[in-house]
C-alpha cells in the first residue's frame, strides 16, 4: 500500500509563534487520518502547507507522490480541499459555483455542467441548486463546499474542520457524507477539534498540540495508552457500597472511586474482571442498576496527554478565521 | 448522467494542461470574470452607486465650480471639465478591483482558487477584466450626463473612441496597482481608505479640474508630469475640448500626452502585473 500523504518535519513560523514545530504525517492509500487538536494547535497551518497554500519554512511533503514544494501545480491536480469556512461564492448559485470550479479544473463547459448537476444531486442540493448560495443554511454551504472539493474526483481529500460550527443534525449529515466518500476508497486527511468526530471517521489519529504530534495511533490504541478499562457499578442501595468494595478487591488495580451510588475501579483482564465482580455481587444478593466495562473516551486521552481539557464545543469560534495563526 | 461519474475512480480526471501559460491565464481569467459579472446581475445596487457618483461629480463641478474657475482660451469650463472627470472617475474606479480582491480574501474563496490547478494569474486577470465593464458603463453614463450639461465632441468619431480607449487602458493599468493593494490589506474597509490617500492627490494635483497654468513652481512640474494630467490632456485633445490657448505647453508630456500616457500604462503593467501575481501566490485568507 502506498502512502498518499507524506509529510516530514514540517515547520512554519509566524512572527511570534511557531505554528508547526516539526510535524510528521503519513496517510496510506484509502485511509482516513484524523488530525486532532484544540484551536491554535497548528491543524489549519498543516493543512495549508499540504494544500500548497502556504510554503513551510522547513520540511518536505508529498501528495500522491508529487512534491508539494517542487510541483505545487501537480499537487493541486491531486487534491480536493474543503476548508473551515465554506469557500463558496454567495452570489453564485450552487450550480454556478460547481460549474466554475469544474471549468477551473480544465473541464469543458458541458462536462463541468454535467458534473455540477451530479454532485448537487449526490449532496442533496438539487432543489437548491439554482438559488444563490447565500440563501443556503450553514450545513448546505458546507456540503456545497465539499462538493467543490470533489469536482475532479481527486485521489486525496483534505477536509479542514468540516463540521465546526454546524448544528448536531447537519454534523450527522456531514459525517454520513464523509463516511460514504471513505467507503468509495478516497484517502482523507481530516482535521477536527471534536474527539467524537475523529473516533467515528478516522482509521488513525494524530493528536497535535503546539505544532507537534503528541500522540498517534488508532482510537483504541490511544485510549489504551491513557489507562485501561474500568469496571463501573451503579447500585440501587447505597448502604451496600461496602459489599461492592469487597467484590472489587480481588480485581481492582489501585483505589476504587466512589461517587454517590457509583463505584469505579481500573481493572486488568476486562471481561473476566467484569464477570468476577458480577458473580460476587449476585452471590451477595446486591441489586445493581447498571454494571459495565468502561473504556476511556478521547476526551480522557487528550486530558492525560496535555493536562488540559479539549474544547468540546467550539461552535462559537467558527467566525474567527485567524485564530489558528494568531493565537 | 451516468453512475460512473459518481465513483471516485478518476473517470472524470481533469484533462492534462495542453495550453501555454498566457492562454491558460486568459481562459481561466474569463471564467473568473464571468463569476464577477454574475455578481453585478445579482447585486445591481452596487452598480447603481458606481454610476451615481460620476453623475454627481459632473453636476457638482459643472455648476458649483463652473463659474469660479477660469480656463484659458476659448473653451467653456464644462467642456474643459469632462475630460478631467473621465480621468478621475476611471482612476477612482480601480478601487473596486482592490475591494473585490480584499473581499475574496476575507471570504476564503481565494483559498479555493489557490488550491485549484488553475493559472496563477487568472483571479487577477478575471478581476481586472470584469472591472473594465464597470468602467465602460460609467464612461457611458458620464458621457451622456456631459452631453446634457453642454459637453460636445468636436473631433472625429475615431479620435473620440481613441480617447475612450486610452481611458480604459489607463484604468486597466491602475486596476493592477489596486489589485496589489487589495491583496496586501487586511480588509475591504482598509482598501477604501488606502486608495483614497493615493488617488485623491493623484487626481487633484493634476489638470483634471483646474488648468495647469494655475499651478506654480514644483507643483506645476508635478502636474505637468502626472499621468492623470496627460490622460486628461489627451482626452481633451481627442475630444476637441482645447482652445488655442491650451495648446502651447512647455513640458514634453503635455505636448505628447497620448504617447506619454501610453508609456505610463506600459510601465505600470510591466511592474504591477508580476508583483500582483507574486503576491497572489503568497496570499492567504485572513
Amino acid at each position: 500500500m502506498t502512502d498518499m500523504i507524506q509529510a516530514r518535519g514540517l515547520v512554519k513560523r509566524y512572527k511570534e509563534v511557531e505554528a508547526l514545530s516539526g510535524l510528521d504525517l503519513t496517510v496510506p492509500e484509502g485511509k482516513v487520518l484524523g488530525l486532532l487538536g484544540p484551536n491554535g494547535a497548528g491543524k489549519t497551518t498543516a493543512v495549508r502547507c499540504l494544500a500548497t497554500l502556504l510554503v513551510p519554512d522547513e520540511g518536505s511533503a508529498t501528495i500522491a507522490g508529487v512534491d508539494v514544494l517542487k510541483d505545487p501545480q501537480g499537487v493541486r491536480r491531486k487534491i480536493g480541499l474543503s476548508g473551515q469556512y465554506a469557500a463558496v461564492d454567495e452570489h453564485l448559485t450552487g450550480f454556478e459555483n460547481l460549474t466554475m470550479v469544474g471549468r477551473l479544473y480544465g473541464f469543458d463547459k458541458a462536462t463541468a455542467r454535467a458534473r455540477a448537476r451530479t454532485l448537487l444531486e449526490r449532496f442533496d442540493l438539487s432543489d437548491a441548486g439554482d438559488r444563490p448560495s447565500k440563501t443556503y443554511s450553514g450545513g448546505m454551504r458546507r456540503r456545497l463546499d465539499l462538493a467543490g472539493a470533489l469536482v475532479a474526483e481527486p485521489p486525496v481529500l483534505i477536509l479542514d474542520e468540516p463540521t465546526t460550527g454546524l448544528d448536531v443534525r447537519s454534523r450527522q449529515q456531514m459525517w454520513d457524507v464523509i463516511k460514504e466518500l471513505v467507503g468509495g476508497g478516497s484517502t482523507l486527511l481530516l482535521t477536527t477539534q471534536y474527539l467524537e468526530e475523529a473516533d467515528r471517521l478516522a482509521d488513525d489519529i494524530v493528536v497535535i498540540d503546539h505544532g507537534r504530534a503528541i500522540a498517534r495511533g488508532t482510537a483504541d490504541e490511544l485510549k489504551a495508552q491513557t489507562g485501561g478499562e474500568r469496571v463501573e457499578v451503579v447500585l440501587r442501595d447505597v448502604a451496600r457500597m461496602d459489599d461492592v468494595l469487597r467484590a472489587f478487591s480481588s480485581v481492582a488495580i489501585g483505589d476504587v472511586q466512589v461517587d454517590d451510588r457509583t463505584a469505579t475501579a481500573a481493572v486488568s483482564g476486562g471481561a473476566s474482571a467484569l464477570r468476577s465482580v458480577l458473580t460476587d455481587l449476585e452471590s451477595e444478593g446486591i441489586e445493581v442498576l447498571d454494571i459495565g466495562l468502561r473504556r476511556p473516551t478521547l476526551d480522557d486521552v487528550f486530558l492525560s496527554l496535555t493536562g488540559r481539557a479539549t474544547e468540546t464545543d467550539a461552535a462559537g469560534q467558527s467566525d474567527s478565521p485567524a485564530t489558528e495563526v494568531s493565537s | 448522467m451516468t453512475d460512473q461519474s459518481t465513483q471516485p475512480t478518476g473517470t472524470t480526471a481533469p484533462p492534462a494542461p495542453t495550453r501555454g501559460a498566457a492562454a491558460h491565464a486568459i481562459s481561466d481569467g474569463w471564467v473568473v470574470a464571468q463569476r464577477n459579472l454574475i455578481k453585478i446581475k445579482r447585486v445591481p445596487e452596487v452598480l447603481v452607486f458606481v454610476l451615481i457618483s460620476p453623475i454627481m461629480f459632473v453636476l457638482l463641478f459643472a455648476y458649483v465650480f463652473g463659474a469660479a474657475i477660469d480656463v484659458p482660451g476659448d473653451v467653456d469650463y464644462t467642456e474643459f471639465l469632462i475630460g478631467g472627470i473621465f480621468a478621475q472617475t476611471v482612476v477612482f474606479g480601480a478601487t473596486f478591483t482592490g475591494a473585490g480582491l480584499a473581499e475574496d480574501m476575507q471570504k476564503g474563496i481565494i483559498d479555493r482558487f489557490r488550491s485549484l490547478p488553475m493559472s496563477r494569474a487568472a483571479v487577477l486577470v478575471g478581476r481586472t477584466t470584469s472591472d473594465v465593464v464597470y468602467n465602460v458603463l460609467s464612461l457611458i453614463i458620464m458621457a451622456l450626463t456631459g452631453l446634457l450639461v453642454g459637453w460636445r465632441v468636436r473631433e472625429g468619431v475615431v479620435d473620440m473612441f481613441a480617447g475612450f480607449l486610452l481611458l480604459l487602458l489607463f484604468a486597466y493599468a491602475i486596476s493592477w496597482v489596486m489589485a496589489l493593494v487589495g491583496l496586501l490589506v487586511p480588509s475591504v474597509e482598509v482598501i477604501n481608505n488606502a486608495s483614497f490617500i493615493v488617488i485623491m492627490p493623484l487626481t487633484f494635483v493634476s489638470n483634471a479640474f483646474v488648468p495647469q497654468e494655475s499651478f506654480d513652481g514644483v507643483l506645476r512640474t508635478i502636474v505637468d508630469w502626472n499621468p492623470v494630467s496627460t490622460l486628461t490632456q489627451a482626452c481633451r485633445e481627442l475630444f476637441g475640448n482645447v482652445g488655442p490657448g491650451l495648446g502651447e505647453q512647455s513640458a514634453w508630456p503635455m505636448q505628447n500626452p497620448v504617447i506619454y500616457t501610453l508609456g505610463w500604462i506600459a510601465l505600470i503593467l510591466v511592474v504591477f502585473v508580476p508583483l500582483s501575481v507574486r503576491q497572489y501566490g503568497r496570499a492567504t485568507s485572513k
